[in-house]
């Protein structure tokens, strides 16, 4: 029997805010342990939260981006539990009414649209350090600078079918969350995190199988891995005649296995409640309108435009917003320094991102060698035939080394191609003579001698001789 | 001019004149403190030393002219209020050793006016009861009989006022906390719209309930020390920005015009009977001195007492999961080799908690649980709207609702201390006005026969604390029970 896998994600982004979401202490990474904290975000008695206003503009451009509906209304409440990290003994997040609800991503290349249920605001908790000290054995420690730091809370329909697709979901929406600069997309710091819904099913049904939550997916590597050995064993259990039991996964990247954590039975009970110390959240449509107006233009937006404006081929459109951060706006402003888009890209794609590679540079160093305008003025000698494609890539390299014009080196190394028939004339001739085999098979029929004929042209002008004007002086040369 | 006739504006206006410095005022309060307060055990922690350097300070840097509403006047303040480097504990042993880094909003607009606070008022742990029996430093004591409870939660506070061992206190009432106190000691004691006063820096029993307010002797105590409290405050997300009014000069004395609601159908039964005829002669002097008086319909008043005691522990079981041990206050002394987390907690919380908090946070704790939530917590909020909807209706006919503020008169320590249903359903008068939010006052109305005071209440519309106190203030001029102090 053939099974087939759900799985669906919730992610964990923390805000690119200054401040933490209920207080005004920094949320600066790396600082000494303990260094950012205050009555409010230590859960010190009479403390109280006061939510940060920029903190929830972030959460409505991640969820604007994301086709989501913003709620007019939501509320904050309380998930109440106990743990040494977490010094109100509840964390402040959202429940029955979310800042966001609907929305989807299409992931590149296959065209799934994965549904998200709801994006929430919370805060974060401390954290446990649990080795690293003479005294780990005993004790352990908590830092709270991470205590109150603003996340989102992103989570998907169950529409993922493959490890692949998640992987490609989570690193689309990373792309997305950088480039509104609502997360730092740093995994290794724990500043989006991950976490999925596994099960699997016999392939047709429509049911959904018993499902495990699998948690620390804290690389797109790990979430592949995590969900491929999870279906495996579920799979497994499956084929077996076993039943999968619902309960909490760890991922354990040194094993490269999930084990459990707690079962269902063990799940908390959070007891959810309003957060009686914050009103509800009121969102009017005029503060939605004045953050799109923010908002910068999206990856899936950005390619559907570089190939209805541009005429790119779709893989085009990828490879110029693949390539190095400003590529693609370099690329822009050559086309609108009048030059033909089809010759930009190639030239963008082609010897621009090679030199790139190979001085290993940035498009910073690009622009200031061969600002956008520079380029286009090397395309435009080539477009009206001043020089010739490959004199041009030389061109090229030479003005990326020396800051130079192309004009400037155009004419101090006399590269303007020849269009001339009479200077061409005499070269001809020595060309035809020393070469009469070509001379005679060309005659016989075998028209491709004439291409050789043309090479020794263009090598005998160092590439400066006008191609299509050589082809024509030959074929008459030979023919009379 | 003895201490005990004066009152919070006449010891004001004695400082800002210049008959008597701070430190003369400081002192002599303090000195009665001292004399009195082993009888009566209204105060957690005298801050001696600090009151008499602050009122020192006070009287140094003096400048011509100092309005300040509250220059030089002693005040005492409930030992749930944070105060920075002094103490504060809730009465309960779970904050053993817990030394506020802030003040309370309440304490810095306080000192900003000019007091001096002096101590820190013993209460009902967490403000959890209503008689101050459930200190973990023992109660305090009646100061019209010191054989019996003064009430509670703010019992320390309403003591001190009572026994003039100062002009005026903070409190805090959840569900008749100053109230009820305030009656039971025979002082004026007003719970202010919810969101009047900044709730930031009290230790949260019910936030959705909890207002800071003062007990006082007079009403126009109360209207100066409540126009110092009140107001928005950034750090509170839930204090309202309506302007605050100049309370005290509104009140004028007329209540000619005034129309009082009397639900007469709520004091049908278990009102004790002493008190029922102090009310009723209440009634009589309100309609005396001008006021019309009709009757009003709260028809789910009836399940005020259900519905607090679902939402305030609920509420009460969230807010307390932070006395972990984790942090701050008491820790069990557990081995650290051996001890699990969950027995640290366990140990920690059980040794730091009495019995009272204990139930309050498992009734809370159940009442969220899944699969009782919506029948317990979220019910509860429903009738809560109903409540609300009685009074906006009542209220639309009336400028305010009249009625006793306890069924009782102060009853014996440890009377019923031990039976904990008799004690919530003390608070029969006072919950709806927390559920409600609407600002409630108890002002003394007379004594029983066995001279106990008894304090009829007043109910008035959201933020119009103005036209209460006005009408608080009518009533008291044409009686002044005020000036009646116990002999100690």
């Amino acid at each position: 029997m053939e099974f087939e896998p759900v799985i669906g994600l919730e992610i964990h982004a923390q805000l690119l805010t200054r401040t933490k979401i209920f207080c005004g202490c920094s949320t600066r990474f790396g600082a000494p342990a303990n260094s950012h904290g205050c009555p409010v975000c230590l859960g010190l008695p009479g403390a109280l939260p006061v939510l940060n206003r920029a903190a929830v503009e972030l959460g409505m451009r991640a969820a604007l981006a994301l086709g989501c509906q913003i709620a007019a209304t939501s509320v904050f409440a309380r998930k109440n539990y106990f743990y040494p990290d977490l010094p109100k003994g509840y964390q402040i997040s959202q429940f029955e009414l979310p800042l966001a609800t609907g929305g989807h991503l299409a992931l590149p290349g296959s065209g799934v649209e994965v549904g998200l249920t709801r994006i929430h605001l919370e805060e974060d908790a401390g954290k446990s350090l649990h080795e690293g000290f003479a005294d780990s054995q005993r004790k352990s420690y908590v830092d709270f600078n991470r205590s109150g730091v603003p996340l989102i809370e992103i989570v998907t329909e169950p529409d993922l079918r493959s490890p692949s697709d998640a992987k490609s979901f989570f690193t689309t929406l990373r792309d997305i969350l950088v480039t509104l600069d609502v997360n730092d997309g740093n995994m290794e710091e724990g500043s989006l995190r991950c976490d999925a819904n596994v099960s699997v099913r016999p392939a047709g049904q429509s049911a959904l199988g018993v499902k495990a939550e699998v948690k620390n997916l804290n690389s797109f590597r790990f979430l592949e891995r995590a969900l491929e050995h999870e279906i495996g064993r579920q799979t497994d259990l499956l084929r077996a005649g076993d039943r999968v039991v619902q309960e909490t996964r760890l991922w354990d990247a040194a094993s490269g296995r999930t084990a459990a954590m707690r079962s269902k039975e063990e799940a908390h009970d959070y007891r959810y409640f309003p957060e009686p110390d914050l009103p509800p959240l009121q969102i009017a449509p005029p503060w939605i309108d004045e953050v799109r107006a923010t908002l910068p233009e999206l990856p899936a937006e950005r390619r559907a435009r570089l190939v209805r404006d541009h005429g790119l081929t779709r893989d085009q459109a990828e490879q110029v917003m693949r390539g190095r951060a400003g590529l693609t706006e370099y690329f822009e402003e050559v086309v609108a320094a009048s030059v033909p888009a089809r010759a930009a890209i190639n030239w963008t794609l082609g010897e621009v991102t090679r030199t790139l590679n190979e001085a290993d540079d940035q498009v910073d160093a690009l622009r200031q060698r061969v600002p956008p305008a520079a380029l286009a003025a090397l395309v435009a000698l080539v477009e009206q035939s001043t020089i010739s494609g490959t004199v041009a890539k030389d061109v090229f390299e030479q003005m990326y080394a020396s800051r130079e014009s192309a004009a400037t080196i155009v004419d101090r190394d006399g590269l303007a191609q020849i269009d001339d028939a009479d200077a061409l004339e005499v070269t001809v001739r020595e060309v035809l003579a020393s070469h009469d085999d070509a001379v005679s098979q060309y005659r016989a029929g075998k028209h491709g001698a004439l291409g050789f004929l043309v090479g020794q042209m263009m090598k005998a002008t160092r590439g400066k001789a006008n191609p299509k004007l050589v082809n024509e002086l030959l074929r008459k040369a030979i023919d009379d | 001019m003895t201490i005990s006739t004066r009152t919070l504006v006449e010891v004001r206006d004695a400082v800002a004149d210049g008959a008597a410095t701070a430190v003369d005022v400081c002192t002599d309060y303090l000195d009665r403190i001292a004399a009195t307060d082993p009888s009566l055990h209204a105060f957690n922690r005298v801050t001696r030393e600090r009151a008499l350097e602050r009122a020192a300070m006070l009287d140094r840097s003096r400048v011509a002219d100092d309005h300040r509403p509250l220059l030089g006047v002693p005040i005492a303040v409930k030992d749930n209020l944070c105060t920075r480097g002094v103490a504060t504990t809730a009465s309960s042993r779970a904050l053993d050793g817990f030394v506020p880094p802030y003040d309370a909003t309440v304490i810095a607009r306080l000192e900003d006016a000019g007091a001096v606070v002096v101590g820190k008022t013993n209460c009902d742990e967490f403000a959890m009861g209503s008689s101050t029996e459930n200190s973990a430093f023992g109660p305090t004591h009646n100061p019209w009989d010191l054989a019996r409870s003064p009430g509670g939660s703010s019992g320390g506070s309403a003591a001190a006022v009572s026994a003039r061992l100062v002009p005026g206190a903070l409190g805090s009432d959840t569900g008749g906390s100053i109230r009820q106190p305030a009656a039971l000691c025979g002082v004026v004691g007003l719970k202010p719209t919810y969101g009047r006063v900044s709730r930031y820096g009290l230790l949260a029993f019910a936030s959705s309930l909890d207002q800071i307010g003062p007990l006082t002797l007079t009403v126009r105590d109360a209207a100066l020390l409540l126009e110092v409290i009140a107001g928005a405050d950034p750090c509170d997300a839930t204090a309202a920005p309506n302007a605050v009014a100049t309370y005290a000069d509104g009140l004028d004395g007329d209540l000619r015009g005034i129309r009082l609601g009397v639900p007469s159908g709520l004091l049908e039964d278990g009102v004790d009977a002493d008190v029922g005829r102090v009310f009723d002669e209440a009634v009589a002097a309100f309609r005396a001195a001008g006021a019309t008086i009709a009757d009003v319909a709260l028809p789910h008043a009836s399940y005020a007492i259900p519905v607090y005691y679902l939402i305030a522990t609920a509420e009460a079981s969230s807010n307390l999961a932070r006395y972990d041990g984790v942090r701050y206050g008491h820790r069990a002394s557990l081995d650290p080799a051996t001890a699990t987390l969950t027995a640290m907690y366990d140990r920690t919380r059980s040794e730091g908690f009495g019995a009272e908090v204990k139930r309050r946070i498992m009734l809370g704790t159940y009442a969220l649980s899944a699969g009782y939530y919506d029948a317990h917590y979220l019910k509860a909020q429903q009738v809560r709207t109903l409540i609300r909807q009685d009074y906006e209706a009542a209220l639309e006919s009336v400028d305010a609702v009249l009625m006793p503020t306890s069924p009782v008169p102060a009853f014996a320590l440890g009377d019923k201390v031990d039976d904990p249903l008799q004690m919530y359903l003390l608070d029969v008068f006072t919950v709806s006005a927390n559920l409600a939010g609407l600002p409630a006052m108890s002002v003394p109305a007379g004594f029983t026969p066995g001279r106990l005071p008894v304090g009829a209440q007043l109910v008035g519309r959201a933020f119009d604390e103005a036209g209460l106190l006005r009408i608080a203030d009518g009533y008291e001029r044409a009686n002044g029970w005020w000036r009646e102090s116990p002999t100690l």
